[in-house]
């Protein structure tokens, strides 16, 4: 019968010893077992938790392929040694030396989340006797779009293991998890590991090689890698460009570097994923299309952002803050172009989205994903630290989702007692 | 004899005040970012303890009961109020680390729990057991979450670089290992805290609650 058949008497023969689970987890991968259930009601449906997960993890390959020749791209630019690529399509973009770049760089950070990962994810199994999840399928994924492309591998497994246990084994694995692993995983690098996760030498791969060059003297044109969130948020400081004696504003360097085309292509420096709106926008139908993602949070998260960018723009215009400010560069930043800076949109999207730690209730959803865009930009503008905020409101609202869940269900109640009662009387 | 052993050892394992009672957890977030602050503490509630629970013990059948939280208050109070005027005598720049920790060792609850449960219904000697128990239990659990804090948060064990040093780049560090800046925030502490709970009770399944 050949290896499917050889794999199963196997796995008859060692029914009772303790690394079975793991066995049956690659078994799975390959075949479809053989086993079917004999009692109780059963519903055959194709779109099982693996399925799902894959679909995501579809949606998202578009994001990574860019992320590989955005690596390259910003990497190159930065040492001049490459024109701006003109839009999505300019020729200096889709080349072969990017993609180099970009895989040797990116295809690491993938093989690391997902082999330290799925070996604790493995561990648990054993340990617990159960078949091994597949909820570790997209964390994986996820990872390696939302780091830094420079990040040190072995933060990065330190940090997986630490997702993985702390986020979601402790309270029983897939499926139980009040935070979302992957964000998890970030928060955990970005407070362990700050200078690693912001400023303006990780966002650009062999920024800080080139920095320690230029400290010891050798004659290189120092680079600015700088997010563009990192820009507004310092848009009135001084800034000399590097390589000249210009001297000029945060602020008017970005409007002078990047194009709204660019932001919105995605030829920024940001983490390896999240930069290409274009693609977010794309993966989003995708999803809601396959309806695996709900585009109520989608939807609501962008509104929530959109308004709190609106009171930005008003408290600015109304005059109530100062030029001086250093709320003022990301306050006057226009609502609408907060979607395409920072990465609010693949929050929203592959995020926030999470089915196991949002909220669960339609109207819930509304009400969780509205506080979410609302809190991004909220800290987004008022953190003193760090110019981003999606994954920490991401994160606080994991926590709150059951409880906004729990009073619409109240509401629910309510309302329906009443009207029972009145039926009634 | 066998009966007043356990008065010391039970608080150090099964009935620890930290993560069996869940006591006394402010004070083991707060201050154990340093193995030598938590070792301090450890030592000054230590001394709190054994000598509140004596005096409580040989007070309690004179303390009416109406008012015997504010004769506890008043003893431990006193109590602390030594230890801090002793650390700031002694040893300045501790003090400064503990702050307001030292002082707030009144309002632990370890304490005022042994007062209550314990002293007020025990002789001196039993208490004076039961105290030294429950401030070692207390302590032990402080140690090692500072010393892993210490370790992992600043490279150092009691203010000794241990893992080579970060700026010269000397040791660990000179193959890419960093500080986790993370070990020293609270919230570590309570990860901690939480690790051990959690491995207290993998080993020992009858701690668990249901």
């Amino acid at each position: 019968m050949g290896l499917k058949q050889n794999l199963h008497n196997f796995k008859e023969k060692n029914k009772d010893k303790k690394w079975l689970p793991g066995f049956n987890a690659l078994f799975t991968f390959l075949y479809t077992p053989n086993e079917t259930t004999h009692n109780g009601t059963h519903i055959k449906a194709a779109d099982d938790l693996k399925r799902t997960m894959n679909t995501v993890i579809m949606a998202l390959v578009p994001c990574l392929v860019f992320g590989m020749f955005n690596a390259g791209y910003q990497h190159y630019l930065a040492q001049g040694l490459i024109d701006s690529a003109d839009g999505f399509l300019g020729a200096s973009f889709w080349t072969w030396d990017n993609f180099v770049i970009g895989l040797w760089k990116v295809l690491p950070l993938v093989a690391v989340s997902y082999g330290v990962g799925l070996a604790v994810e493995f561990v648990f199994a054993i340990i617990k006797g159960h078949e091994v999840e597949e909820g570790y399928l997209v964390t994986g994924m996820l990872v390696p779009l939302i780091v830094p492309v420079d990040i040190p591998l072995w933060m990065l497994s330190v940090a997986v293991i630490f997702g993985v246990v702390i986020g979601k084994e402790v309270f029983g694995g897939t499926g139980m998890n009040i935070l979302n692993p992957a964000l998890t995983i970030r928060a955990f690098l970005f407070f362990a590991y700050p200078t690693w996760m912001s400023g303006d030498k990780v966002w650009v791969h062999g920024a800080v090689e080139r920095d320690a060059a230029i400290a010891a003297g050798e004659n290189l044109d120092a680079i600015s890698g700088e997010t563009l969130l990192g820009y507004y948020a310092k848009a009135g400081q001084e800034l000399t460009v590097a390589g000249t004696d210009t001297v000029t504003t945060y602020g008017a360097r970005a409007e002078e570097l990047y194009s709204y085309a660019d932001m919105f292509w995605g030829i920024i420096p940001g983490s390896v994923g999240e930069t290409s709106k274009f693609l977010i926008v794309i993966g989003a139908l995708f999803l809601i299309f396959t309806k695996i993602g709900s585009w109520r949070i989608m939807l609501s998260t962008v509104i929530g952002a959109l308004v709190m960018g609106l009171i930005f723009n008003g408290v600015v215009d109304a005059g109530w803050i100062g030029e001086s400010s250093k709320f003022y560069g990301l306050m006057s930043v226009p609502f609408w172009q907060h979607l395409i800076i920072g990465s609010i949109l693949f929050g929203a999207v592959y995020m926030a989205t999470d089915p196991v730690t949002a909220s669960q209730t339609n109207k819930g959803k509304w009400i969780y994903g509205f506080l979410i865009g609302f809190i991004s930009i909220m800290i987004r503008v008022f953190n003193p630290a760090y110019p981003e905020g999606v994954f920490l409101a991401i994160l606080l609202m994991n926590v709150f989702a059951p409880t906004i869940d729990h009073y619409v269900v109240q509401g629910n109640v309510k309302k329906r007692m009443k009207r029972l009662k009145a039926k009634v009387a | 004899m066998g009966k007043d052993s356990r008065l010391i050892l039970d608080p150090l394992t099964d009935n620890n005040p930290i993560t069996i009672q869940v006591l006394g957890i402010c004070s083991a977030l707060a201050i154990t970012a340093e193995l030598e602050a938590s070792i301090v503490m450890s030592i000054s509630v230590l001394f709190v303890m054994g000598v509140g629970n004596v005096v409580i013990s040989l007070m309690r059948n004179i303390i009416p009961s109406k008012i015997r939280i504010i004769a506890q208050l008043i003893v431990v109070a006193t109590l602390v109020i030594i230890v801090d005027l002793v650390l700031k005598a002694f040893a300045y720049e501790l003090s400064k680390t503990l702050s307001v920790f030292v002082g707030l060792i009144i309002t632990n609850c370890i304490i005022m729990g042994r007062f209550e449960a314990f002293a007020l219904g025990n002789g001196p000697w039993r208490s004076f057991l039961d105290g030294i128990g429950n401030a070692l239990g207390y302590g032990i659990i402080l140690v090692i979450v500072g010393f892993f804090r210490e370790l992992l948060g600043s490279g150092t064990l009691l203010g000794i670089q241990v893992l080579g040093d970060p700026i010269e780049k000397t040791g660990l560090y000179s193959i890419g290992y960093e500080n986790n800046g993370f070990m020293l925030l609270s919230p570590m502490a309570l990860i901690v805290v939480g690790i051990i709970i959690w491995i207290q009770r993998t080993r020992n399944k009858d701690l668990i609650e249901d």
